[in-house]
């Protein structure tokens, strides 16, 4: 039962609830009308203490989208929290307005002391650089319905996979699926952490490749799912030199994948795809955005307990 | 060399790192109850070369789960009648609250100075604790 529930962190709902909501967010995306009213007279509050258009956009879009309506701030300069408000009242006050909050914070656990006051759902839109679990339904989202499965998958995740906490989430959350076996494209210094491997790779006995250069694994790869290097978390600007360009996808490297290998990017991108892949048919990133939003309705209408017929 | 007499019915802490011992006096709130109490400081031991007893007398009901986040060497006996009738070794708790205080700068409780500080137990045999909020891992050593 989601209904009246928290979602905190990718883990807290079991592969049934996820599937549950997946379920949901694939009929939505295949016929969105049919849910045009499914919120109709419902409030969703979005509480975003530090600026993320896109997240909120999605968010915000999600709920109109189901005939809902939408209350909130962008920035905390704009709200009572300005006048240093706790989170514990803030979440009191908009519990009384609003179904539904959301909350973006740039404290780890904000929106856990949210939920801990709140009588309504809580859903965390990333806390620091903690947890963003709407991202990794997201990319289950986008997986289910271009390949057809989450299961027997071999799926790169290349870039920053140190602190990257998308790539981590994606690693648990596939996990749990049959089969599925990871290719780990990183610098040595943006290595997958210790815990990450030994806690779920290792102790699931999952299939794991490490490796330093895209070119020579992108052949084996159905899914790619690219992430943003940055320069200053290299230790010195050799190895940055060196190795910046395998962690930039172009037309080039594409040339090895398979055909029906999709590529995917949590967006922002900066300069980690080249804009020429953006008309290659297995981009599917800004495609992904648009499943962020899918799964996003799914969310709110099972958190709220809402159903259409 | 001090001597203090045993205690006819309570509970004696026993093997307190030396120095803890006034920690644990004032976490218990010894120094706000009736009873009888009695703190030894530096005490020699074999096993630790000095340590700190403490010892309560005619009380038994004290929650003490918070010594073992303290120090898991420590050991507990219950008096009745002059007799040892129970010993107890410290297991680390599951949940501890506002014992142990997240210092990570990035999480929550860095701003929100009301809630509770709450870490569960990871790794017992590594002494390890996360925190509720922003899942920061700590061994007790460190703390």
């Amino acid at each position: 039962m989601l209904k009246g529930r928290h979602l905190l962190d990718p883990m807290d709902f079991t592969t049934s609830e996820i599937d549950e909501i997946l379920e949901l967010g694939g009929e939505i995306s295949k016929n969105p009308e049919k849910f045009s009213k499914a919120c109709q007279g419902k409030i969703l509050a979005t509480l975003f203490y530090e600026p993320s258009t896109r997240t909120r956009f999605s968010f915000e879009a999600a709920m109109l989208r189901l005939g809902g309506q939408v209350i909130g701030f962008s920035e905390p300069n704009s709200s009572s929290v300005a006048k240093g408000e706790s989170i514990a009242d803030t979440i009191r006050t908009i519990a009384c307005y609003a179904d539904i909050a959301v909350m973006r914070h740039p404290k780890e656990g904000a929106p856990r002391v949210a939920a801990m006051y709140s009588s309504i759902p809580v859903i965390n839109a990333g806390d620091g650089g903690h947890q963003h679990p709407t991202q990794t339904l997201t990319d289950l989202l986008t997986i289910k319905s271009l390949k057809g499965t989450l299961s027997n998958l071999t799926i790169g995740l290349c870039g920053d996979l140190k602190f990257g906490r998308t790539v981590h989430s994606l690693i648990k959350a596939m996990s749990r699926y049959e089969n599925n076996k990871f290719i780990l494209i990183s610098p040595k210094e943006l290595k997958v952490p210790d815990y990450i491997k030994k806690e779920v790779l290792e102790k699931n006995n999952i299939e794991f490749l490490e490796v330093e250069r895209m070119e020579d694994v992108i052949g084996k790869l159905d899914i790619l799912y690219m992430t943003r290097v940055q320069r200053e978390r290299f230790f010195n600007e050799e190895e940055y030199l060196r190795l910046k360009d395998s962690y930039i996808l172009d037309k080039a490297k594409l040339k090895g994948a398979k055909e029906d290998m999709i590529i995917l990017h949590p967006l922002p991108r900066v300069n980690e795809i080249a804009v020429e892949v953006d008309e290659d048919k297995r981009a599917k990133y800004f495609e992904q955005a648009k499943y962020g939003m899918f799964v996003r309705m799914a969310l709110i209408m099972k958190l709220l307990g809402v159903e259409v017929c | 060399m001090l001597t203090v007499n045993s205690i006819k019915n309570g509970i004696v802490i026993d093997h307190i790192k030396a120095g803890l011992g006034i920690k644990i006096f004032k976490m218990l709130g010894l120094d706000k109850i009736d009873s009888a109490v009695c703190l030894l400081m530096n005490v020699p031991s074999e096993k630790l070369g000095k340590k700190d007893i403490i010892k309560i007398e005619n009380v038994v009901d004290i929650d003490l789960t918070i010594l073992g986040i303290l120090d898991p060497n420590i050991t507990i006996n219950v008096i009745k009648d002059e007799v040892i009738v129970e010993k107890k070794k410290f297991e680390l708790p599951e949940r501890v609250e506002n014992v142990l205080n997240c210092k990570n700068p990035r999480c929550v409780t860095s701003i929100e100075k009301y809630i509770d500080h709450v870490f569960y137990l990871v790794d017992k045999e590594k002494g390890e604790y996360r925190c509720m909020y922003c899942d920061e891992i700590y061994t007790l050593s460190e703390v």
